[in-house]
């Protein structure tokens, strides 16, 4: 057993913590005030290679492993949450899910240029009426001839205004025995005929991410754009769960690092009742809890990171990760607010917003109450991981970094 | 073309910085490269992108400092050699020339050395100066921007009177300060490159010369007094009124 990073794990956490520290920090205020997304962070993201960094060379990708991607987005959640969302949605929901489901021109077509960052993808899932509920999913699309028309609505879609594709599924067989049966999972691409999307405003946080809507009126999807059998979008949608779980955890356990390591700081300065704040106990004990929970939720993501290179399902342990780092990192930005006292509750620093971000995080990418059940089921033995048609995709050096 | 670029390992600029028994100390904080020299690596991939080039990154340290070359391979250098040897501890900026300027001839066919402006610990800014008078080269320092142009170079270089644009036939020794352009992130390729490559180790015995005796010999070192600095806030009922005693204030204290 070995916990320790390697050289190359250490290199790509001071790369991202550099770009994220050095060009995001110092503007994330300011945008945040304004409720709008940074306009050139994509395509900064896209130039450094981290809209591919997990994907093979000969997709376009950086080739580099799980657990590079994991170190990324706890590097980048700790400057801003909204910076992880992209690489879950881009990196996540969309390309890992086509790496694992996609057939081998799919990945050339639509892989290869997320990978390069030319073109940015999302996950179009959750809808007006469902969330965690998936099988309940009403988007329609329907089969003619060598295309499928798609009708619905999709709605808490992160850069749904910003995205040339989104992973979309959609039910194509009502009359299916079970609801989950008639489902099917499609790249579309949002700039055809029939779309119309938009974002949402009035978010408690996140406010300098994008999170929108997409309509679908009688879109044309050609055949080719399926990704995955007929009636195999039930499980296509929860391998993109897998991945975007992955990503959320890992951010997650960035805020409690930037939460721990902004009340080390303050606790030592800030002077009360004759002494720095550090030596009262109950300030204390509010550290000691930031920090052990920052070495849980490390711990857990790094072993979703091992888990996938080795190339197993590990929705089990993705779902304890993610459960575990959002709500820890919810506690700790709490507790940093109270550390830093009134300062904590303005915006001149950091800990409301990372308290505003991250409370979306225990609602997304499945709530808390659902991982608690997936939870559950497992212990009960109610659940089991039965064999998939395309198993999760693992991380082979030679592989993944041979030239196109 | 070859490049070589001269590299130096420093405390983080962020270290505490203390002194004991007359030794400064930086606590358990990183080293890292000197943040003068990712502009060094900068420039020579700059010309390396536009000219072709070889990048060779070369580094006066003990084994820790692989971790700087590494950092320099990861940019983008093709190539990093670490000098090292227990006879090498206390260097003062013409013995480390000294050092360097056989490591550059052994590497061989160099048309430009670049170095940062100085080192963020010792700070002398002496080195590229001394090497350029070892190799017998011309120096152009405190370049802005660089143009390779039929064996000659041509520098902007940026100085407190102006700037000023001076040539040399190559091969040349350049310092280079900020106006270069910011240093480039590590690429992912690179990184993994730089993480699997084996840097070799030069001692002086590969050097073929013996270890420099320096010329400066350090005396004393001690921490700076520490300065009172008075901290006034200065009140008023309006904006104006404050803004006429902080005028006053100026005057009285001779500032303007």
């Amino acid at each position: 057993m070995d916990f320790s990073l390697s050289p190359e794990h250490q290199m790509v956490q001071k790369m991202v913590r550099e770009f994220a520290q050095k060009e995001v920090a110092p503007v994330i205020r300011e945008y945040d005030r304004k409720q709008e997304p940074i306009p050139w962070v994509l395509q900064r993201m896209g130039e450094l290679g981290l809209l591919g960094i997990s994907f093979p060379v000969r997709y376009g990708g950086q080739g580099m492993d799980y657990l590079s991607l994991g170190l990324a987005c706890e590097e980048l959640e700790a400057v801003d949450s909204t910076l992880r969302v992209v690489m879950s949605v881009h990196v996540g929901l969309c390309g890992l899910t086509l790496l694992q489901w996609g057939t081998e021109e799919q990945k050339r077509r639509f892989l290869t240029p997320l990978a390069k960052g030319e073109k940015i993808g999302c996950g179009a899932f959750s809808e007006p009426g469902m969330g965690s509920d998936v099988a309940a999913m009403r988007t329609t699309a329907r089969r003619e001839g060598d295309f499928y028309i798609l009708n619905g609505e999709k709605m808490w879609i992160s850069l749904a205004s910003k995205a040339d594709f989104a992973l979309v599924t959609a039910r194509t067989n009502p009359a299916a025995a079970r609801p989950s049966e008639g489902l099917s999972t499609f790249l579309v691409d949002l700039h055809s005929e029939g779309i119309t999307r938009g974002d949402l405003h009035g978010k408690m946080g996140m406010r300098a991410g994008s999170t929108g809507w997409i309509h679908f009126r009688d879109v044309r999807v050609p055949l080719e754009n399926r990704i995955g059998e007929e009636g195999e979008g039930f499980k296509i949608t929860m391998s993109a769960f897998d991945h975007g779980r992955y990503t959320v955890a890992a951010g997650a356990t960035g805020v409690i690092r930037a939460a721990l390591e902004a009340s080390t700081r303050y606790a030592r300065e800030r002077v009360a009742f004759g002494k720095p704040i550090a030596e009262h106990q109950l300030i204390q004990q509010k550290i000691a809890a930031m920090l052990t929970d920052y070495e849980i939720a490390r711990l857990l993501y790094w072993q979703v990171g091992w888990l996938k290179n080795l190339g197993r399902r590990c929705t089990r342990e993705t779902s304890i990760a993610k459960k575990f780092a959002t709500e820890a990192a919810f506690r700790a930005a709490n507790e940093a607010i109270q550390v830093h006292g009134a300062y904590g509750y303005m915006d001149e620093y950091d800990m409301e917003r990372h308290l505003r971000n991250i409370r979306a995080t225990i609602i997304y990418e499945g709530s808390s109450e659902i991982q608690t059940l997936i939870q559950a089921g497992y212990a009960l033995g109610m659940r089991q991981d039965k064999p998939l048609r395309c198993e999760p995709p693992a991380y082979d050096a030679e592989e993944w970094t041979k030239p196109a | 073309m070859k490049i070589v670029t001269c590299i130096k390992q420093v405390p983080d600029t962020e270290a505490k910085i203390s002194l004991e028994n007359g030794k400064v100390q930086w606590g358990d904080s990183p080293l890292v490269i000197n943040p003068f020299d990712e502009y060094a690596v900068e420039a020579a991939l700059q010309q390396k992108d536009k000219h072709g080039a070889t990048v060779v990154a070369i580094c006066i340290g003990p084994d820790s400092a692989r971790e700087a070359l590494k950092h320099a391979l990861a940019m983008g250098a093709d190539e990093a050699i670490l000098i090292s040897d227990a006879a090498l501890e206390n260097l003062d900026a013409q013995g480390a020339a000294q050092v360097l300027a056989a490591a550059i001839r052994k590497i061989g066919d160099a048309d430009l050395v670049i170095f940062g402006r100085q080192s963020i610990d010792s700070g002398t800014g002496l080195t590229p100066a001394q090497i350029a008078r070892r190799l017998g080269w011309p120096l152009l320092s405190l370049a802005g921007s660089i143009e390779l142009n039929n064996g000659r170079v041509r520098v902007e270089r940026v100085i407190e009177e102006g700037r000023q644009i001076v040539s040399a036939a190559l091969p040349a020794v350049l310092s280079v300060v900020q106006s270069i352009g910011e240093p480039r992130y590590p690429s992912f390729m690179g990184i993994r490159r730089a993480s699997r490559a084996t840097i070799p180790t030069w001692s002086l015995a590969d050097l073929g010369i013996s270890a420099p005796t320096p010329l400066v010999e350090q005396r004393a070192m001690f921490a700076p007094p520490s300065r009172e600095q008075p901290c006034e806030f200065i009140q008023g009922e309006t904006v104006t009124e404050i803004a006429e005693k902080l005028v006053e204030k100026i005057l009285a204290e001779k500032v303007l």
